[in-house]
């Protein structure tokens, strides 16, 4: 077991280095983009030699000739920097963020500038920082809370919903949840998103629809007039001016669930049915166990070996989801740092996020290798 | 009251759709006893309502052109954000805008019914693509094992740990100002030349002089298809005007057309190697998992054995033992990747890096409505529900396929 995991921890550690490697390569290789930055930030007057100088302090920090020979600096070879990178990367110096001009990673208590050294007043007072957290420390929260949010409902309700179609294997139950579950997992988010959208939270929506029905009976325009018009819930959920609350949440949450509900529910199912279709459920069931105690007693905790293996591995997608969903609502959490990093070139920014989604689909893989072995008797005993 | 006109006038547009899918449908419900695995779909409601979805849009990309539709960029006066069925007042006996128009007085409904002629040819050619890299490397990784599937089996799950939009964003974003895309193509595309070639290999018994025929017949238009849709080989305007002199005919609007036919032949034109590329490449690594599941699973029949016992070829064993025997699974499966590419093709599109924001390909219709949804929303939600009608008509109908095939 022990050493299962150490192996396993060795290749995660193994594809963490090739993948932030070509990532790193891929990016930083583009230099006509660095240009374009560079050229962004100076000026469309720049000179390529004021961008080539720019890029060199702002991005690489870098060049053997020192401060004044920056411009003639050439670029260094990818694998050295890469190096410099991963050396910055692993004791938490994630550089500096271009489009939201402050640090990437941490806290700092006073203001930084590109090149992580403190900002400081002519008197050599040191600025102090309004916004001390760093970028993704920020932002990873905001989608933290978002996805926490949208995994309890979606886990559960696919939870109970599988192990209802798997127990009644070939019903009619089983049959329409079967193709509930289809129709949710052809719903992609900016789909699931525009419809929820659309319904929910405009003047076509069902609130809408409500208030005209009340209209009828002229309960006049106190409430669902006032839903209608100012739908409780948030079409657009700030998270940066209005924290999280139901309202924010609601429809972000649904529209990620929804997507990722159905597959979890089959694999239940199927896992289900296998285990009611096995010959110890027989035994009990022939003994006289009432049914309820079979399935709760004796089928479910092995037919929820696989659900979590499923589960686990979901998580690229959620995180994809997330990004989607973060885009549509203007959620101002890590999908939204990505989308504003990437359209603006923020060189630092885009390596970072990637890296770290990187990281959280393998430790999460990392989980569900280990965790089937835990609770799976028969592998555990090796 | 506008809702029951919509549809009348739904119906008698797609005219053409409604007949292809009476036709077929009917006819192949008649014969359903006679037609093996297809003729088994018949058998299930599920199955025939999945099937009705997707034939009812392939028809629509096949027969875009036999419809009373304004083009897809096509603007006319005075239809800015127009509601559902209204009618152009400035065009004599003008066809309603069935579901109004868009920001830019287009017409939405026509754009959705032309986007068919992107989003499945994409869809389906890309799934095409990534099968084939999933069943080169799969077989090979699979049947061979040892460090060959060690190595393959790392670079899919590195691959696979990038959430999809990461990726996008790598790919096709960073990608527009540098050679990745390209350099993926080129791998990307070499794999059908590989399969067919391991194929010839496997079916000839090793190297052999029939093999070399074969590979010197169709070898060259190969090499020339690769290096035209990988590296977009340039230089054929030469033969653009050879043909335009030759079959024209001296008549000046055939010659010019058939030189842009030959001009523009097996070329991806603009965003669209980015967006093919990306899409085969997010989706191959799935591909190569299912195909070398099913390759462990199958190399210890006997059949295999007793391949292996007459000595035949590696590759013969690999593509006309294991390959043929694992199709049900594998059709299931491309049913799916093809709902899935469709998804990843939307998916670009609403990202706004795709095919570009005049092309009316669904996703991006969405991300091009988007700005006036809580206004506006009939610019949005027709291309919402078409990809989710085609996605979920391919899942319905893989659906129905496994449980039929599981029935046997």
């Amino acid at each position: 077991m022990l050493s299962f995991a150490t192996r396993r921890f060795f290749i995660l550690l193994l594809t963490l280095l090739v993948v932030s490697f070509s990532v790193f390569v891929v990016v930083a290789s583009n230099e006509r983009a660095l240009r374009a930055l560079a050229v962004g930030e100076l000026g469309s007057r720049t000179t390529p030699e004021e961008a080539k100088s720019w890029i060199n302090r702002e991005i690489f920090h870098k060049c053997p000739k020192g401060e004044r020979d920056l411009a003639n600096c050439e670029p260094y070879p990818v694998y050295e920097r890469y190096w410099d990178w991963l050396s910055g990367f692993v004791v938490g110096d994630w550089g500096y963020s271009i489009v939201f001009k402050k640090h990437i990673l941490g806290y700092s208590e006073y203001k930084l500038d590109s090149r992580g050294e403190v900002i400081k007043d002519r008197d050599g007072v040191p600025r102090p920082n309004k916004d001390p957290w760093g970028v993704i420390n920020e932002r990873l929260t905001a989608t933290g809370i978002l996805a926490f949010w949208t995994f309890i409902p979606m886990v559960f309700f696919a939870l109970l919903v599988g192990v209802i179609a798997g127990m009644n294997e070939g019903s009619k139950t089983d049959r329409s949840l079967s193709v509930l579950s289809i129709a949710t997992t052809s719903m992609p988010e900016y789909v699931s998103g525009i419809l929820f959208t659309v319904l929910f939270a405009t003047s076509f929506g069902v609130f809408a629809w409500l208030a005209a029905f009340f209209d009828i009976f002229s309960f006049t325009d106190t409430w669902f007039d006032s839903w209608a018009k100012r739908s409780p819930l948030k079409a657009v959920s700030n998270y940066d001016k209005d924290g999280t609350s139901f309202a924010v949440l609601f429809l972000p949450v649904i529209t990620v669930a929804i997507y990722g509900f159905g597959y979890i529910a089959r694999m239940t199912r199927a896992s289900m049915a296998e285990v009611m279709a096995s010959q110890y459920i027989r035994t009990a069931i022939l003994k006289g166990v009432p049914r309820r105690k079979v399935v709760l007693s004796h089928a479910l905790r092995n037919a929820l070996i696989a659900p979590f293996t499923i589960i686990m591995l979901q998580f690229p997608f959620l995180l994809s989801g997330v990004v989607i969903v973060e885009i549509i609502f203007n959620y101002k959490g890590f999908g939204f740092a990505l989308n504003k990093a990437a359209t603006n070139m923020d060189f630092n920014l885009i390596v970072a996020c990637s890296v770290v989604s990187v990281i959280v689909v393998l430790l999460t893989q990392f989980i569900s290798d280990i965790g089937y072995i835990i609770l799976n008797p028969r592998l555990r005993k090796q | 009251m506008v809702f029951f006109s919509l549809l009348g006038e739904m119906f008698v547009t797609l005219w053409p759709v409604w007949l292809a899918l009476l036709i077929v449908m009917g006819g192949s419900y008649m014969n359903r006893h006679r037609m093996g695995l297809y003729g088994h779909i018949y058998d299930s409601p599920v199955g025939m309502i999945g099937l009705f979805l997707v034939l009812f849009w392939v028809f629509c990309a096949l027969l875009a052109g036999f419809m009373d539709l304004y083009g897809p960029l096509e603007t006319v006066k005075g239809m800015k954000n127009a509601p559902l069925m209204s009618v152009p007042t400035t065009v004599e006996n003008a066809q309603p805008f069935i579901f109004g128009g868009d920001k830019i007085q287009r017409d939405v409904f026509s754009r959705i019914i032309w986007g068919t002629q992107l989003v499945l040819p994409i869809a389906i050619f890309a799934t095409a693509v990534s099968f084939t890299v999933g069943i080169t490397l799969g077989l090979a990784a699979g049947y061979k094992g040892g460090w060959l599937d060690t190595i393959i089996s790392f670079i899919a799950n590195a691959v696979l740990s990038f959430p999809v939009i990461v990726l996008f964003y790598l790919i096709v974003l960073m990608g527009k100002e540098s050679n990745l895309p390209i350099a993926l193509a080129g791998i990307i595309f070499l794999f059908p030349i590989a399969l067919l070639f391991f194929g010839l290999f496997g079916y000839f018994g090793g190297w052999s002089r029939k093999l070399l025929i074969a590979c010197l017949i169709i070898g060259p238009f190969l090499v020339f298809a690769y290096l035209r849709l990988a590296y977009n080989l340039p230089g054929l305007g030469w033969l653009a005007d050879w043909a335009a002199r030759t079959f024209g005919g001296g008549d000046q609007e055939t010659a010019s057309s058939i030189t842009i036919w030959v001009r523009d032949f097996l070329r991806l034109p603009g965003n669209m190697l980015n967006v093919f590329v990306a899409v085969s490449f997010a989706s191959a690594p799935g591909a190569f998992r299912i195909v070398r599941g099913l390759a462990l699973d199958t190399k210890t029949r006997d059949y295999v054995s007793a391949a292996e016992t007459r000595g035949e070829n590696a590759w013969y064993i690999m593509i006309f033992e294991i390959l043929p025997n694992v199709r049900g699974p594998l059709i299931v499966d491309a049913a799916l990747r093809v709902g899935y590419t469709t998804i990843l093709l939307g998916t670009l599109g609403f990202l706004g890096i795709g095919l570009g924001t005049e092309s009316p390909d669904w996703g991006s219709m969405i991300n091009f409505g988007r700005s006036l949804l809580r206004i506006y929303p009939h610019m949005v939600l027709p291309p919402a529900i078409a990809i989710m009608t085609l996605v979920l008509g391919l899942n319905l109908l893989a659906d129905a396929m496994r449980e039929q095939s599981l029935k046997d």
